[in-house]
């Protein structure tokens, strides 16, 4: 279903995944290092990578910033449960969502569709905010007539707040909408890629104009 | 029996026995040398003025006509001095007042043992010294003869009793003189004597209080310090012994992270692989396909034993943290039963709706350890109720089953107990009540385990509702 990267140094663990993800579907390919899977992003570039952290020679969260710099492929990460210095180092790196270790493989699928549904058109058509222009079919936007590349969670997230402007999104609706997770989704999810649409679409004064925080509550679109 | 009051404390003890001691000494000593005094003084004056009046009767006695006539007795009188009393057969020669003091007795021993005789009276709240002699007459050939006068004197004894009575007050006065520094002394014994004590009380204190490295300087070589000498070799094997015991404990600890550590890679393989398997069980042959089955749901097992120990490593670690957001609380059990498929079988009851700051995951944890263990131990019907006070929220889970046996209820949140040895399997990891309370204490609430009226178990989770909120505020403002 998708061309899928695995970063993933235990060579056990790493062959598993990929008979597992391969059975659900997946065309999936395999590094053990940092290093060789971003040579092997670069060659070919996947859909998606699924990334250990914990990796020997670059880890996985400077691997994460190499590919969130290089395109707007999605990552979803791999983490030890609890361990928040991962889930919160991997977020800021520009990770898209995370799974617990040990991964279940239909856990593991259910999050890799769910990013990739991101990527799909719906039929709204083309919507105007001010600078901002958001094409929710062709799935483009641009900010006073320069293309902004978003990643699939970015742009799904940005759809799902401007299709109602001045509407309250708490980060419960969000985490259901934008990432198809049930009641203990992780907030931090949310508020990750809040910031990192914020520096690709506002001006960075500091005084958000698109994606705007509601204290206590969540977010809104605008007013704009 | 009634028990006197006796000085509390050592030091008042030690410094009424001082006191007592020094000025019992002093009285005793300056008593006794004035007694003494006094009666070297008694008997000096006793003397001198007994010889005086000898002195004076020798004198006059060779001039004296025998047998004597008045005049003769008059001038004996009159060269003893006044308060004089001579006699001879009837005549009497009396010169003063006071010589009517002399006795009956003193005239009747002057006359059988003819001989000088003095005695000592208290007439009129004054001391008197009567001295009553015989005279006697030495013949020109030198025999010596009574001459059947008699000479009584009467002599005062007043000064010399002033002089005693000045003795003894200075004995008095030395007495009370040596109270002042008998306190100082006592002082200065007590506190020398008690500030080994005192520092001994302070380092016993200091390792009651946990600081076992508590020491007292060793100085000298008297019985405190041996005492000392002996609490610091205490205070010594009781450090050795619990840091060995705390070093076997951290060990202990560690092993279990980093054990489960280890098995979550393995784990992570075999949770991969085993799904496989179980889209290929189908075309298996039986026994395979139970195989297939039993190494799915052991495998299951083995992770969640596996998270389990993580997470009660992470506890003990300390290394637990909350991501505390504003939940609604019934909603979120709602959502935890739910979750699991157990709406239908359990009642859940809710007062109203109740916002609490909590880390969202470890009431879920929580709930669905209580709520999973009176579904699979309790019988239904199963009870969730939500409440809250000012105070605090409490969420109870009660079952109708036959309740916890008294001599469980004290170690149902144990690590790894099991209330029935035989059901030794059972899906729990034997970790689940122990996490449900660290995760409670780490909002600063608690779960409790009790029995519920109808006799099932009942546990109850309180969480405070007052607690500071600016903790955990991360993820909130962007």
């Amino acid at each position: 279903m998708a061309a899928i990267l695995l970063i993933e140094d235990d060579p056990l663990v790493r062959r598993g995944l990929q008979l597992a993800l391969s059975r659900h579907g997946h065309d999936v390919r395999t590094a053990d290092t940092g290093e060789d899977g971003l040579r092997e992003f670069r060659s070919a570039p996947p859909g998606l990578v699924v990334l250990d952290l914990m990796l020997p020679g670059i880890d996985g969260f400077e691997v994460c910033r190499r590919i969130r710099a290089e395109g707007e492929v999605p990552v979803i990460m791999l983490t030890a449960r609890g361990d928040d210095f991962d889930v919160v180092g991997g977020l800021a790196a520009g990770a898209d969502d995370y799974v617990v270790k040990p991964a279940q493989p239909t856990v593991l699928d259910a999050r890799i569709r769910a990013v990739l549904r991101r990527s799909t058109g719906t039929s709204d058509g083309v919507r105007v905010h001010r600078d901002l222009r958001v094409d929710s079919t062709s799935l483009t936007v641009s900010l006073r007539g320069e293309p902004v590349m978003l990643t699939p969670t970015e742009l799904r997230l940005l759809l799902t707040l401007s299709r109602a402007p001045g509407r309250v999104f708490s980060r419960q609706q969000l985490l259901e909408e934008v990432w198809e997770l049930d009641y203990l989704g992780d907030s931090r999810l949310v508020d990750n890629c809040v910031q990192r649409l914020r520096v690709k679409i506002e001006d960075g004064s500091g005084a958000p104009v698109y994606v705007q925080t509601v204290r206590g509550f969540g977010y809104r679109f605008g007013p704009v | 029996m009634t028990r006197r009051p006796r000085p509390r404390g050592l030091r008042a003890r030690l410094l009424v026995a001082f006191v007592l001691v020094t000025v019992l000494g002093a009285a005793a000593a300056a008593w006794s040398s004035a007694g003494s005094a006094r009666t070297a003084l008694v008997t000096s004056t006793q003397q001198r003025l007994t010889e005086a009046v000898t002195g004076r009767i020798e004198a006059v006695v060779p001039e004296l006509r025998y047998p004597p006539d008045r005049a003769a007795l008059d001038r004996l009188r009159a060269a003893v001095g006044s308060n004089t009393l001579v006699t001879y057969e009837d005549m009497r020669s009396v010169g003063g007042a006071d010589t009517g003091l002399v006795t009956r007795e003193l005239r009747a021993a002057v006359r059988s043992r003819n001989a000088l005789v003095t005695q000592r009276i208290t007439a009129g709240g004054r001391p008197w010294l009567l001295i009553g002699t015989p005279v006697t007459i030495t013949a020109p050939d030198g025999a010596r003869s009574p001459s059947g006068i008699e000479v009584y004197a009467v002599r005062d004894l007043a000064g010399v009793e002033r002089q005693t009575d000045g003795l003894t007050r200075s004995a008095v006065s030395t007495a009370a003189l040596a109270l002042p520094p008998a306190v100082l002394l006592a002082l200065l014994a007590s506190r020398s004597v008690l500030r080994p004590v005192r520092d001994l009380r302070d380092t016993a204190r200091r390792l009651a209080a946990g600081d076992l490295g508590a020491r007292l300087p060793v100085q000298g070589a008297d019985e405190l310090t041996e005492l000392t000498v002996t609490v610091n070799e205490m205070a010594e094997s009781l450090q050795t012994s619990m840091t060995a015991m705390r070093r076997m404990q951290t060990d202990a600890r560690r092993f279990a992270a980093d054990v489960s550590h280890e098995l979550r890679t393995p784990l992570s393989t075999l949770t991969a692989v085993v799904e496989v398997l179980a889209t290929a069980a189908d075309g298996m042959e039986a026994d395979a396909r139970e195989s297939a089955e039993l190494a799915i749901t052991e495998t299951h097992r083995l992770v969640r034993l596996v998270e389990d120990l993580m997470e009660v490593s992470r506890f003990d670690a300390g290394t637990a943290r909350l991501r505390l957001e504003d939940v609604d609380v019934t909603g979120a059990v709602r959502d935890c039963l739910r979750a699991r498929g157990w709406l239908e079988e359990i009642e859940l009851t809710a007062a109203e709706e109740i916002v609490l700051r909590l880390d969202r995951r470890r009431l879920d944890v929580v709930v669905a350890n209580l709520a999973g263990n009176a579904l699979r131990h309790g019988e239904p019907p199963v009870r969730v109720h939500v409440s809250a006070s000012r105070e605090q929220v409490r969420i109870e889970v009660t079952d109708s089953g036959p309740g916890l046996p008294a001599d469980v209820l004290p170690h149902v949140f144990d690590r790894f107990y099991k209330a029935d040895a035989v059901r030794t399997r059972t899906p729990g990891s034997g970790l689940g009540l122990a996490i449900a309370l660290e995760n409670a204490r780490l909002h600063g609430g608690d779960v409790t385990a009790g029995r519920a009226e109808g006799g099932g178990a009942r546990f109850v989770l309180r969480l405070p509702r007052d607690r500071d909120p600016e903790d955990g505020r991360a993820g909130w403002d962007v």
